[in-house]
């Protein structure tokens, strides 16, 4: 059985004792949240880091709450507490629907949303909804605050825009207004997704044209990404809306950087991304509100 | 590297019973509860959090005890197969229900299946057939073929409802 190699464990009590912590410890420490990820990788051998810094003894990070209009959860909160969050079921179902389809149910009561988007992972499903939902991501370090869009936060594949003693306290989500319609689908048939596909379609007034459409594709990628040119042709009338799907998921397909590997080839991916992307858009047009 | 290992003294409650134990950062707790507290009714398989051979309950939610840490389970309450039936012997219904419905075969499964089903029907009593499905999907079982998983659980259901009726 493989153990896990030694380390202590430090336990701030504020975000700046906590980044204080991380810029004395250098490459020697490491910020822990539900370990899934950082653990697993411990054990393996691929990281190894002396001292793990417990971000959840930091008080204050494991709320969730609306405020001016958009949705801020703390970097303790976990994909469970997402998930069953009433306050999330009501006002972004999308998301809650999003959190119930990570992973496993220990993964999920264990895990938080913040750890999932800091170790960047490629396959994450809340990362490619939450860019397609405009969120942003609140980084903290004694230096200051500051907020990064979702593309800006990826750099790439395990790879963010944080600086090593900046701790992520929360990730902020717009609220959808009610003339918008939403749906995240993917397709899974190991540990890790194999294609997440989100979609949000602002509706016009009389309800018979989508006037602006914003999709993203995640797992194909090193990040998630979005696509203008698929969004230009999603907008318009919903009448005519099936006809233009097609050429929209090329569009996606186009963007993304599709590679033949273990989990299909290039060619697989581009026709997953096509009847996922129709999938997505019938299934946000079936609710009447911005739910899943 | 230089050496980190340092003790700490977990209070954690096990099964009902408060335990202080002395543990190193590091251990996980499934190791904790096989090695120094004999509770070997917790099974490790994957190691990677992927099967639910090692799921126990804390606070009533399931964790992969192979990469939980121990020092997670600080002030909380630990549930283990070892823990579930009453004190007088009595066999929870799920239990009761696994045997009936001949819902293992080399077992090895068995613990973290009906921990993590505990904690479903704990959760939404009235979960539908798809639920428990879905439920269920991150714990795998290579003998039995889940069917009668599946059946057990729903029996269970149906046992805890009559006697809350
Ligand atoms: C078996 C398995 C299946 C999975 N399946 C899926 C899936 O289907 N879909 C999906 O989207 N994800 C999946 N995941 C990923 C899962 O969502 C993540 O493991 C989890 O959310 C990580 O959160 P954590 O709190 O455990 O992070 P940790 O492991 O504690 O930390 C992860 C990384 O983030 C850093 N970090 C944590 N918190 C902060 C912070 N506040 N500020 C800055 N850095 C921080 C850590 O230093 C570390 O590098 C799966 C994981 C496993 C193990
Ligand atoms: S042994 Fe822990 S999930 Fe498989
Ligand atoms: S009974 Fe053998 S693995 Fe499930």
């Amino acid at each position: 059985m493989n153990r896990l190699p030694a380390f202590t464990i430090s336990q701030p009590q504020s975000v700046a004792e906590a980044s204080e912590m991380l810029a004395s410890l250098g490459d020697s420490g490491r910020l822990y949240a539900g370990g899934t990820e950082l653990l697993a990788t411990m054990k393996e051998g691929a990281l190894l880091y002396d001292t793990l810094v417990d971000v959840k003894t930091v008080p204050g990070l494991a709320d969730i709450r609306v405020q001016d209009g958009e949705l801020w959860i703390g970097a303790a909160v976990t994909h469970f507490s997402i998930e069953t969050s009433p306050i999330v079921r009501e006002l972004l179902p999308v998301l809650s629907y999003v959190e119930s389809r990570v992973a496993n149910t220990r993964v999920r009561a264990t895990g938080t949303l913040v750890g999932n988007l800091c170790f960047a992972e490629p396959h994450s499903d809340p990362a490619t909804m939450l860019l397609c939902l405009d969120a942003r991501v609140v980084a903290q370090s004694t230096r200051g605050e500051r907020q990064l869009t979702i593309d800006e936060f990826f750099v790439g594949a395990y790879e963010t825009a944080l600086e090593e003693d900046e701790v992520v306290t929360s990730v902020v989500v717009p609220l959808p207004p009610a003339n918008w319609r939403m749906a995240y689908k993917k397709f899974q048939i190991i540990e890790r997704p194999t294609l997440g596909l989100g979609v949000v379609l602002e509706l016009n007034d009389g309800g018979d044209s989508v006037a602006t459409a914003r999709a993203a594709v995640g797992c194909v990628s090193e990040s998630p990404l979005r696509s203008s040119a698929a969004e230009a042709q999603l907008a318009g009338p919903l009448e005519s809306l099936l006809e233009r799907l097609d050429a929209a998921g090329d569009s996606l397909a186009d963007e993304a950087d599709l590679l033949d590997d273990r989990e299909g080839s290039a060619e697989y991916k581009r026709h997953l991304i096509k009847v996922f992307l129709k999938r997505a858009v019938q299934q946000a047009l079936q609710s009447d509100g911005p739910s899943r | 590297m230089s050496d980190t290992s340092a003790q700490i003294l977990l209070r954690t409650t096990v099964n009902g019973l408060d335990v202080a134990v002395a543990i190193e950062p590091q251990e996980t707790l499934a190791e904790v509860l096989r090695e120094k507290l004999q509770l070997i009714g917790t099974k490790v398989s994957c190691n990677v959090q992927v099967c639910g051979a090692c799921t126990v309950l804390v606070d009533g939610l399931p964790v992969s005890s192979c990469t939980y840490l121990a020092y997670e389970a600080r002030d909380r309450q630990v549930l283990t197969i070892e823990g579930l039936a009453s004190k007088d012997g009595t066999l929870h219904p799920l239990q009761t229900a696994f045997i009936e419905e001949n819902a293992f075969q080399c077992g090895f499964c068995t613990p973290g299946m009906i921990l993590a089903a505990k904690s479903l029907l704990d959760q939404r009593p009235d979960s539908s057939e798809h639920e428990i499905v879905e439920y269920m999907e991150g714990n795998i079982c290579r003998c039995t073929g889940y069917r009668s998983i599946v059946a057990a659980i729903q029996k269970a259901q149906a046992s805890v409802a009559d006697r809350s009726s």
